[in-house]
């Protein structure tokens, strides 16, 4: 079995190293562009979401930044993607009479994330490991409360009042409709296919940004800090500048899904953004392999696709298996209700079984198995 | 004017005087050594230099410029290299990225320039990829660019410590017992990099070492520390006569029995000269 593997892709490893690079690329590339149509031929009728599911990918991307390269632990990255989506909702309301086009919000969106993301990485970026993961939690927390409250916003000093009862967010019920966007008089509305091109453009953007960083002068700077904090700074890194760098251009990414978010689901509420859509976006970095674009984006898929078509599938097959032998308990049972079961589960056999993630980046791998080589050795040596 | 200078450096452990009201000058192009016994505050004084201690009172200047109490990254900015005791490279990336990042503080891109890979980017990464290979070449490193820090031997891990340090572009480097845990061999090449080191780059040099024969032989300038005080400082030979050195390493009784020895190898000598 091995050798015929082995021989039928003989042609293809026989290639130079480049060509394939180039093949894969540009068949992934063609397969991407080409899905909508595919999609319709077969009326699978799925391409909202896939849309939903690149709004993700894109979202680990940018973590992967933070949690990959750089090694910070964030668990409340949801906030940012927050951020960008309230950003997009404050700018583009009908009540607020501003209604901004969705081309200048989306950079203002970005933006606003990338501050937001330099406010929050100055005073706790000075912490290490599980000291910043605890912070961040709490901010995750803090920002879908603070978007729950701002729908009565007063300001005043003494007897001046700035602003009394403004409404800025809308409270609990958020902000319905968000401005959508158009291009060239052609207007997006509830057809997913525009959608979905344009969250295509904006993950390459972002896979883009992600592969010029990493082999840049900062892309090192960040691996070194993630490799050895102490080193890094006396060759020269300056830790906290770094570190924010790499909270502010994660932050920066999620604020682009966040804007295009909001506009495509014409609504957004402070429920959307709970500590589960963290964990989540952290659960596709580090399945697919952090530190490794490929592995983020494919693992990203490969999650979404479990959570949003083999669960309900295999929820369909139970029943029907369920019906057919008459075992009542599974002829009703939801397998979806489960997903943060299965989730735990397969987060647990990956860190069991293979630490680095699916689709590893050299060096990750290396680290993560350093341990494992030096536990052993003593056992060797005896 | 030396290139370092401590002018009544301290640094106190809460009740624990580490090290106290120490002068120490440290002259260009020397290679100079700190050594005492363990816990004489060598490696305390190596922190203060190097940032990652604050002195608790008194100043540090490196060519003139106060670097006492700067964070690390701004020392190594204004011209401080270092490694340390335990090897700590980047060990999962490439010794190639290990020099870079050395680099780091001397080069200028952003990230910016990074995302739309301006000209001047390119350029500059073009030059520190090239100068990392020559610094590769020169510390006994060429070809192995690509070689993860860690699958190297320890003798180069060592060596590539120092191209890193000196990627850093160093007016002064400090070693930390550059040649601990090295076998004879290892331990010459070493020293003649160092001394290479210092001969071709003009860069100062300043050791803790515990290797006597590795002290001796390479420096022009020894401090000794005891208690956190110096005393005794200047050539090898005159450190290597100084009484107060010797009770410090061997304890008080030493010296008295080296000067009875010495009487009586004074008495043979001359009752040999007397039955002659």
């Amino acid at each position: 079995m091995a050798q015929l593997w082995h021989s039928l892709t003989g042609p293809w490893r026989a290639l130079p190293a480049r060509q394939r690079q180039i093949l894969t690329w540009g068949f992934s590339i063609f397969l991407l562009l080409i899905y909508p149509l595919v999609d319709k031929t077969f009326k699978w009728g799925l391409v909202n979401d896939v849309t939903d599911v690149l709004v993700l990918v894109v979202l680990a991307l940018g973590l992967n930044i933070v949690v990959g390269y750089a090694g910070l632990l964030d668990l409340g990255y949801a906030a940012f993607f927050a951020i960008g989506a309230y950003t997009t909702g404050v700018l583009t309301w009908p009540a607020h009479h501003l209604e901004w086009n969705f081309w200048i919000v989306i950079w203002a969106s970005v933006i606003v994330a990338a501050f937001f993301g330099i406010v929050i990485g100055t005073p706790t970026l000075r912490l290490r490991g599980d000291y910043l993961a605890i912070v961040t939690l709490a901010f995750g927390e803090i920002v879908p409360v603070v978007m729950r409250n701002l729908g009565s916003v007063s300001i005043g000093i003494g007897p001046w009042r700035l602003l009394s009862d403004f409404n800025l967010t809308n409270g609990v019920q958020g902000l319905n409709p968000v401005g959508r966007p158009s291009i060239w008089g052609f207007n997006f509305s509830f057809d997913p296919t525009p959608w979905y091109y344009l969250i295509l453009l904006i993950a390459a953007l972002v896979i883009f940004a992600n592969v010029r960083l990493q082999n840049s002068r900062l892309g090192r700077a960040w691996m070194a800090l993630r490799e050895d904090e102490t080193a890094a700074d006396c060759m020269g890194v300056d830790p906290v500048r770094t570190k924010l760098q790499a909270f502010a251009i994660g932050a920066s990414f999620s604020g682009f899904s966040g804007a295009f978010y909001a506009a495509k689901l014409q609504a957004i509420f402070p429920e959307l953004f709970k500590f589960n859509l963290s964990i989540m976006v952290l659960c596709m970095v580090i399945l697919g392999g952090m530190g490794n674009i490929k592995g983020v984006v494919i693992g990203g898929m490969l999650l979404q696709l479990f959570d949003r078509v083999i669960l309900t599938q295999t929820t369909v097959f139970a029943r029907h298996v369920g019906e057919t032998l008459h075992i009542a308990p599974l002829a009703t049972i939801d397998l979806s209700l489960w997903r943060w079961f299965f989730f735990g589960l397969a987060m647990v056999v990956i860190m069991l079984v293979k630490p680095e993630g699916l689709f590893p980046s050299a060096a990750r791998r290396a680290e993560l198995h350093a341990a494992e080589e030096e536990t052993l050795q003593p056992a060797e040596r005896g | 004017m030396a290139l370092l200078e401590a002018r009544g450096i301290s640094k106190k452990f809460g009740g624990l005087a580490a090290v106290s009201a120490l002068d120490l000058d440290i002259e260009k192009g020397m290679i100079a050594s700190l050594i005492g016994p363990n816990g004489a505050g060598k490696t305390t004084f190596f922190n203060m230099v190097s940032g990652f201690y604050t002195p608790t009172s008194g100043q540090m200047l490196l060519d003139g410029k106060e670097i006492g109490g700067l964070r690390p990254n701004r020392a190594t900015a204004l011209g401080l290299g270092r490694t340390f005791q335990n090897i700590r490279l980047f060990s999962n990336m490439t010794a190639l990225e290990n020099v870079l990042v050395g680099m780091n503080c001397r080069l200028k891109s952003a990230w910016y320039g990074a995302l739309l890979r301006l000209r001047s980017v390119v350029q500059e990464e073009a030059k520190a990829h090239e100068r990392a290979q020559e610094l590769l070449a020169y510390v006994g490193l060429g070809g192995k660019g690509e070689t993860l820090a860690k699958n190297l031997s320890y003798g180069l891990q060592r060596r590539l410590e120092i191209a890193r340090a000196l990627a850093t572009n160093p007016k002064l480097m400090l070693l930390d017992e550059p040649t601990a845990g090295m076998n004879p061999l290892e331990t010459t090449d070493a020293m003649a990099l160092i001394k290479r080191v210092r001969d071709d780059l003009d860069i100062t040099i300043l050791l803790i070492e515990h290797d006597m024969k590795v002290v001796m032989s390479i420096s022009e300038f020894i401090t000794v520390l005891d208690h956190g005080a110096k005393i005794a400082e200047g050539t090898p030979e005159q450190v290597r006569a100084n009484p107060k050195v010797i009770e410090a390493y061997l304890g008080k009784g030493v010296t008295k029995i080296r000067r009875a020895k010495q009487k009586v190898v004074a008495k043979t000598e001359s009752e040999k000269d007397g039955t002659a």
